[in-house]
């Protein structure tokens, strides 16, 4: 039997040398440089390991993997040797002295670790136990005072650490440094008093310090989520989908019950790999308890009543009735893939609407035009590999580390290994522009499309950093990311659809929420149908009635409005209804405006989980599924389309498609049942069409300044922040960033600011410890959601705007 | 932590010495235990803050060397090889005997505040045994009495000569040393002792040849 | 015709200052740079090949086949790093180099630079010795001054840098691999080999790492040639070497003599044994090679005479003991040492340290179980070979070296303890201890 490695097809990387060797007898041929535990892992034969993992440099530490090679006097260690011609390897199976060798190194782990397996959180999936029943001895001949340390420690509020488990492979460390670029925990001490810790109040605050417990070979590193919780087989466990951002990690739910107990990676190599981030790990209490169990409608009294399913429909139907062409629909951008078809489908069929949008966070047309005419329908576009694998990477208004953890990851996977060149155009080197080795562009807020057309035209506005990264952009492979706090800065989105076009650089829209790019594809925004498709264009209105099963005269034919045009409609009386799905007021840009129009709308339908700022007003309340009580696609950023299972396989609990089904019906314009299979067979049949696409916009650059006493404010959010669906896991808030102000020395000797800044505007005021930073004048960044840093809300204001500066007295 | 002008300008030097500026680190914690007396907390974030890397990094490589105090040293380090052949020649003789006046034991400090004591490895001086240090610097073929001695002239305040190297100092001294290594002191002690000259003394007494005949005669008359 | 001993690098200790560059340069020291600079660096490192010079910090590996193992025209900086860091026990002839003859070294350092192509040398040395690195770093300064170190040394259009390095307390920094990642500013714990120091060492650069004595012996070979220092030794262990002669003798001390001397002429020129002392056991070079016993008294002191006597020469540092010492402590003590300076990387070393050293600590206090005696054995040949390093392998000589001849003694930790079999005062060398 001869086993071949397949190269795949579509890889990048040219096809490598391969060597014939022979393992245990088998012979096979393996790429050049393949380790030889790789290589028996492909004939089936695991040889034990502990330190050993694929994804990280070998170490050769634990000795636990020693197979004999012929002409070799002494056991090598096999994951760190690799195949060359005509290697004649034997590991335990076929060796003594391997199998000797491999049972000395399993006595010598068992001796000092303590038999805490009862209590372990690790035992039933634990390494350790499965190698010591394969390879150890049945009975200890130690009998010696095993070594002690105090357990647990906490080497973050998430993660504890029980010394006397650990069995020193070092993959803690070696993840977080290589991996993650976070050496927060190192190996202390030395010989067998090695442990791993911390230094002395600085805690393991990484955002990927969860998946060190995922790695752990045995029960060292446990989360306080988890700790002492459940037993393996008590669990079962169900392959899902991060619902958090747009990276679109597989995640692993662990289910007793009915409770969701625990969230690993899942093994995906073309997306997340085997890491997940510690928000899409532990931030999963949102879903825990929905807390609608039943449809509300409010009485004449003013207050919200429970009310039957029947009750409720009949009541949105009443206020429907004279709502077509005179709505709005608001989903926000948490949607399955099926849910945003749902929305969209009932908004211009049922409803008879286009003005429907799912940005529910500052926006702009001229993102809405680049969103219709660059992203929707493109496919599968730029690829992670494609990422890892490109001469550079430019960087728009978008910090990875922040926004989308995992491709954050892959950049700093690639800048490690091969020096990918990577830049930033923002006003400040983040600590993951310096983890992922990349250049700063310095740009004051609302000057990126300047910027990218400075890299354009060359980059010598940019000084010999721009004209180095200019010069890559043309080279075949290079990628441009943009974020999407770049909607609101004037010009910036045409600035990189410009660039793009004019180097041959690929581009990609990397969005903060997992539904974006779905709600794109599902046409969610007006003027765009599901598939990339123009409303304006007959032929697609024609196939997109047809795939939808009415009339093409139902649909509408005049362009929609934008959310805050909606907004300011809604304010102005111009709707009898609106339809509002998971959408957060104080997430937009002025939530005041958003909560007036709320008022001021006569009946409002909130399709949501839980009680929000929208229930206080709605007239109607229809509950749906949260993300575990529901099946469904998530489109990560790079269109790659992100099927989920449900969790929860007995709930009764509706999804928003099943439920608008339910209206459509009652309003008797109906659309087909809308279950999970319906809607992913809608989806097929709309796949992307280029027909009547949109123009790419063509926005002119312009910037503001801000004048003596005042910033220009440069803010995205921190990956873990107040953000809602990150509620009721106090641990994990407890890792978060601390809110500080950035800004230059310039600017804060100008305003006279020493420790702490006041920021203010027209409609409030916040104060916040100042760091002075190298970047541009006349700018401050703060966070936009953390504790004492919540911009929309209290500012009022985002990326781009005005506030006041003063020196501030400490909190 | 609070340091001068010329420690802030040692670390330049430190750091300039080196194509990369992690290799600082050692030395830079000696000279942090040298301001100091051990390396605090304090010290770490002040080295790692220099050398732009994380507390817990150089945390971690100061656990691994024995040099670096973690608790609060005395102002003399006396060291006492237990190592087999110092131990057995009366190196374990010499420690009781110390440990026992002092009243203290391995790695403690005297409440005065004076004195650290410590068991240590291999000194290199095993041709000396029994071996101490005193501050690090030799004091060799030490006795119980040589080395009690020793503790008396350090509390009264009196030079103590070490057996080859400079009068000790104190072991922040010897610690600044270690992080500057030229110290202006190399010309204090005997260029070598008896022990060292031991082949040589041999080979003279039996007018065994010099061998190196490429070197210029010499004008004295020398074998 | 006994081995006579042959002063070389020790030759002038006891000028008063043999340490300064005018006490160096009074002997034809310094003279050997100019000769070397006006040779091609290849011819250098081609004539130290030819010696047969073979590194003095215990691996005896070919110092000139080392060299030519640095890629040349790489366009990367090549490195030179000393090892000082002399830390296992029984050696001491590297610091008492460093402090009676710095100026050799540093003037090696400075031809090796030249052979190899590298413009930045460090001098790794041990903390606990400030002693050896003052009188280092100061002959460092004063080749400076006198332009032997620099920019264009002597107009050769050769660069080089020096510069002292202090450690801070492990022994095994003293394998090539830890010590430069110590010298990196990190934990020292060995490296994967490959990549090996040559190509990827210091910084991921080709680096030498040679020992201090290794180095030192460069400019007298260069002043001398390779007829001369081959006249030494034999034909597999050319040259002559620095034996630090400690333990039972009455002059221990530093005695230079050819490569295979005897370890009873050593003994000899170092006095003989004490009053009343009868050799007992002997290591040829630190507690990491396997003992001998008076039987072997007679084999050269040779690299391939030790291998064939089933030890190794090591660092030619030999240790004497006598009837007063109990084998089990000084096995059990050694161990200790091996525990203590484990580096904690690999399972094998830092837990089979610390499990044999608990062992042994029960028979030396006289409760040990003989059944625990196969445990030790089963313990070390875990360890040997299966290792990240040579640490391990040097932990789990010392036990069955002694086992082959004292068993006994080992039997006897079952009901007696050590000092009970053996007084511990005896074994001293304090006034007043006899051997009795």
């Amino acid at each position: 039997m001869t086993a071949t490695i397949p190269v795949p097809a579509d890889s990048s990387p040219p096809p490598v040398d391969g060597v014939s060797i022979t393992v245990d007898g088998v012979p096979m041929t393996v790429p050049k440089g393949t380790m030889i535990i790789r290589a028996a892992e492909q004939i089936g034969v695991e040889v034990p390991r502990f330190c050993d993992h694929p994804l990280l440099d070998p170490v050769a530490a634990c000795r636990m993997c020693l197979v004999e090679i012929e002409g070799q006097g002494k056991p090598q260690p096999a994951c760190a040797v690799a195949a060359s011609e005509g290697m004649s390897v034997k590991t335990q199976r076929t060796s003594e002295m391997a199998e000797l060798a491999q049972r000395g190194v399993m006595e010598f782990l068992l001796i000092n670790h303590p038999l805490d397996c009862p209590v372990c959180d690790k035992g039933g999936e634990c390494p350790l136990q499965n190698q010591a029943m394969e390879h150890g001895r049945s009975e200890s001949r130690f009998d010696l005072e095993k070594r002690h340390f105090d357990k647990p420690i906490n080497l973050s509020a998430q993660i504890l650490l029980d010394r006397e488990r650990c069995v020193s492979c070092a993959r803690c460390t070696r993840f977080s440094e290589q991996i993650a670029g976070d050496p927060l925990i190192e190996l202390f001490e030395r010989g067998s008093k090695q442990q791993v810790g911390i230094a002395e109040d600085r805690p393991f605050d990484s955002y990927f310090s969860g998946n060190t417990v995922q790695v752990c070979p045995v029960g060292a590193l446990t989360s306080s989520q988890y700790r002492f919780r459940s037993r393996p087989f008590d669990l079962v466990s169900v392959p899902t989908v991060c619902e958090h951002c747009s990276s679109g990690c597989g995640l692993r739910t662990d289910v007793r019950r009915s409770t969701v107990l625990r969230r690993l990676a899942w093994d995906t190599p073309e997306v997340n790999e085997e890491w997940n981030c510690d928000k899409g790990r532990f931030a999963f209490a949102h879903a825990a308890t929905p807390e609608f169990d039943t449809p509300l409608v409010r009485g004449d009294d003013g207050i919200l009543h429970a009310a039957t399913w029947p009750e409720a429909l009949e009541r949105v139907a009443e206020g429907l009735a004279d709502a077509r062409g005179r709505s709005a629909v608001l989903t926000g951008g948490r949607l399955t893939l099926e849910d945003s078809l749902a929305y969209s489908k009932f908004a211009r069929a049922v409803l008879g609407t286009d003005d429907v949008d799912f940005r529910a966070r500052p926006h702009s047309t001229e993102e809405a035009d680049f969103l219709a005419s660059v992203v929707a329908g493109s496919g599968l576009g730029v690829t992670y590999d494609q990422l890892e694998n490109a001469p550079v990477v430019v960087l728009a208004g978008l910090d990875p580390e922040e926004e989308s953890p995992i491709v954050f990851l892959r950049l700093r996977k690639a800048a490690r290994k091969r020096q990918l060149p990577i830049a930033s155009i923002a006003a400040w080197a983040t600590p993951g522009l310096g983890k992922m080795f990349g250049t700063l562009l310095p740009t004051a807020p609302g000057a990126e499309g300047e910027a990218l057309s400075a890299l354009a035209r060359g980059g010598d506005t940019l000084g010999s950093d721009g004209r180095r990264i200019a010069a890559l952009l043309n080279e075949p492979g290079a990628v441009i990311l943009v974020g999407e706090r770049l909607a609101t800065c004037t010009g910036a989105l045409s600035a990189a659809a410009a660039l793009a076009h004019t180097t041959g650089a690929r581009l990609a829209w990397i969005p903060r929420r997992a539904g974006e790019r779905g709600a794109v594809e599902a046409g969610l925004l007006p003027g765009l149908l599901p598939g990339g498709r123009s409303l304006a264009d007959a032929q697609s209105r024609a196939e997109v009635a047809a795939a939808w099963g009415v009339s093409v005269d139902d649909l509408p034919t005049k362009v929609g409005r934008e959310v805050d045009a909606i907004v300011e409609a809604a304010r102005a009386g111009a709707y009898n209804a609106l339809v509002v799905a998971g959408v957060d007021p104080f997430d937009t840009r002025r939530p005041d405006d958003v909560i007036a129009a709320l008022e001021a709308v006569p009946f409002l339908v909130s399709i949501e989980v839980r009680p929000s700022a929208v229930t206080e007003f709605a007239d109607v309340v229809l509950p749906v599924s949260t993300i575990t009580q529901r099946a469904g696609t998530f489109v990560d950023w790079e269109g790659r389309t992100r099927v989920f299972g449900q969790v929860f396989r007995t709930s009764l609990a509706l999804t928003d498609a099943r439920v608008l089904a339910m209206i459509a019906d009652e309003l008797d314009r109906p659309v087909g049942r809308q279950d999970v299979a319906g809607m992913r067979k809608e989806a097929a049949a709309l796949a992307p069409s280029g027909s009547g696409r949109r123009e790419v916009p063509s926005v002119a650059a312009s910037s503001v300044s801000a004048s003596s006493g005042q910033a220009v404010v440069s803010t995205w959010h921190h990956l873990l922040d107040e953000g809602t669906l990150q509620r009721g896991d106090d641990d994990l808030a407890a890792t978060a960033r601390t809110a500080v102000a950035r800004v230059s020395a310039a600017t804060a000797s100008a305003a006279g600011l020493t420790d702490f800044v006041t920021l203010s505007t027209d409609a409030g005021s916040l104060d916040l410890p100042v760091v002075i930073t190298d970047m541009p004048d006349g700018v401050v960044w703060l966070p936009t959601n953390s504790h004492n840093s919540n911009v929309r809300r209290v500012l009022g204001v985002d990326h781009g705007a005005i506030v006041s500066l003063a020196s501030g007295g400490g909190a | 932590m609070e340091i001068d002008d010329t420690t802030r300008d040692e670390v330049r030097a430190i750091i300039a010495r080196y194509p990369e500026t992690r290799s600082a680190l050692l030395p830079l914690l000696h000279l942090v235990q040298s301001v100091e007396g051990s390396v605090t907390p304090d010290g770490i974030e002040f080295v790692a803050e220099q050398l732009e890397l994380t507390p817990a990094e150089v945390a971690s490589v100061a656990t691994f060397y024995t040099m670096y105090k973690r608790h609060r040293t005395g102002r003399h380090h006396i060291g006492v090889c237990t190592n087999s052949l110092c131990a057995l020649l009366g190196g374990d003789v010499v420690w009781k005997s110390l440990s026992d006046e002092l009243g203290i034991g391995h790695d403690e400090t005297t409440a005065d505040g004076e004195f650290s004591i410590e068991r240590i490895e291999c000194q290199a001086a095993c041709t000396h045994a029994p071996s101490v240090t005193i501050d690090w610097e030799y004091f060799d073929d030490a006795t119980p009495a040589s080395v009690s001695e020793v503790i008396a002239k350090l509390r009264a305040g009196e030079p103590v000569q070490s057996t080859r190297g400079p009068v000790i100092r104190d072991f922040r001294a010897t610690e600044h040393t270690l992080a500057v290594t030229d110290d202006g002191l190399a010309g204090e002690g005997p260029s070598a002792d008896h022990r060292m000259l031991a082949g040589l003394t041999a080979a003279k007494e039996r007018g065994m040849a010099l061998q190196d005949t490429a070197a210029p005669a010499s004008s004295e008359g020398e074998n | 015709m006994a081995t006579p001993l042959t002063p070389i690098l020790t030759a002038h200790w006891d000028d008063p200052d043999s340490f300064t560059i005018d006490g160096y340069s009074r002997h034809g020291g310094y003279d050997a740079l100019p000769k070397a600079l006006a040779m091609e660096p290849d011819a250098v490192i081609g004539l130290v090949k030819d010696t047969g010079l073979r590194g003095r910090g215990g691996a005896g590996f070919p110092t000139g086949l080392k060299w030519s193992f640095v890629p040349q025209n790489d366009g990367k900086p090549h490195y030179l790093v000393v090892n000082a860091d002399e830390s296992e026990p029984g050696a001491c002839k590297d610091m008492p180099l460093l402090m009676a003859n710095p100026h050799a070294l540093v003037e090696g350092i400075i031809i090796t630079c030249y052979a190899i192509r590298a413009r930045h040398a460090f001098i790794y040395v041990r903390g606990e010795v400030p002693h050896a690195i003052r009188r280092v770093a100061a002959a460092v300064r004063e080749a400076y001054q006198a332009g032997h170190i620099g920019t264009n040394i002597h107009g050769s259009g050769f660069d080089l840098d020096v510069v002292v390095h202090s450690g801070a307390g492990a022994y095994i920094c003293g394998e090539e691999t830890a010590l430069l990642d110590s010298l990196e500013g990190r934990r020292g714990q060995p490296r994967l080999k490959p990549p090996f120091p040559a190509v990827a060492g210091l910084y991921a650069s080709p680096t030498v790492v040679n020992n201090v004595e290794t180095i030192s012996n460069i400019p007298y070979i260069i002043r001398n040639g390779v007829d001369w220092f081959r006249q030494f030794g034999t034909e597999k262990s050319p040259g002559f070497k620095l034996f630090s002669v400690s333990g039972h003798v009455r002059n221990p001390g530093v005695y230079e003599a050819p490569l295979g001397i005897t370890m009873r002429e050593l003994i000899d020129y170092a006095g003989g044994m004490r009053e009343g002392s009868e050799l007992k056991f002997w290591v040829p070079g630190g507690s990491s090679v396997p003992m001998l016993t008076a039987e072997h008294l007679d084999l050269p002191m040779t690299y391939e005479a030790m291998a064939e006597a089933g030890t190794m020469l090591g660092t030619a540092t030999p240790m004497v003991f006598d009837q007063t010492v109990s084998v089990v402590k000084t096995v059990t003590r050694w161990l200790e040492f091996y525990k203590h300076e484990s580096c904690g990387k690999c399972t094998p070393c830092r837990e089979g340290t610390s499990w044999m050293t608990g062992l042994l600590e029960t028979f030396e206090a006289g409760h040990g179980q003989e059944s625990d005696l196969q445990i030790i054995d089963d313990i070390c040949h875990q360890i040997a070979g299966r290792s990240f390093c040579a640490l391990g392998d040097a932990a789990a000589t010392p036990f069955p070296g002694a086992m082959k001849y004292f068993r006994d003694e080992f039997v006897a930790g079952t009901h007696t303890s050590a000092d009970d079999a053996f007084n511990p005062v005896a074994s001293t060398v304090l006034a007043g201890a006899s051997t009795r």
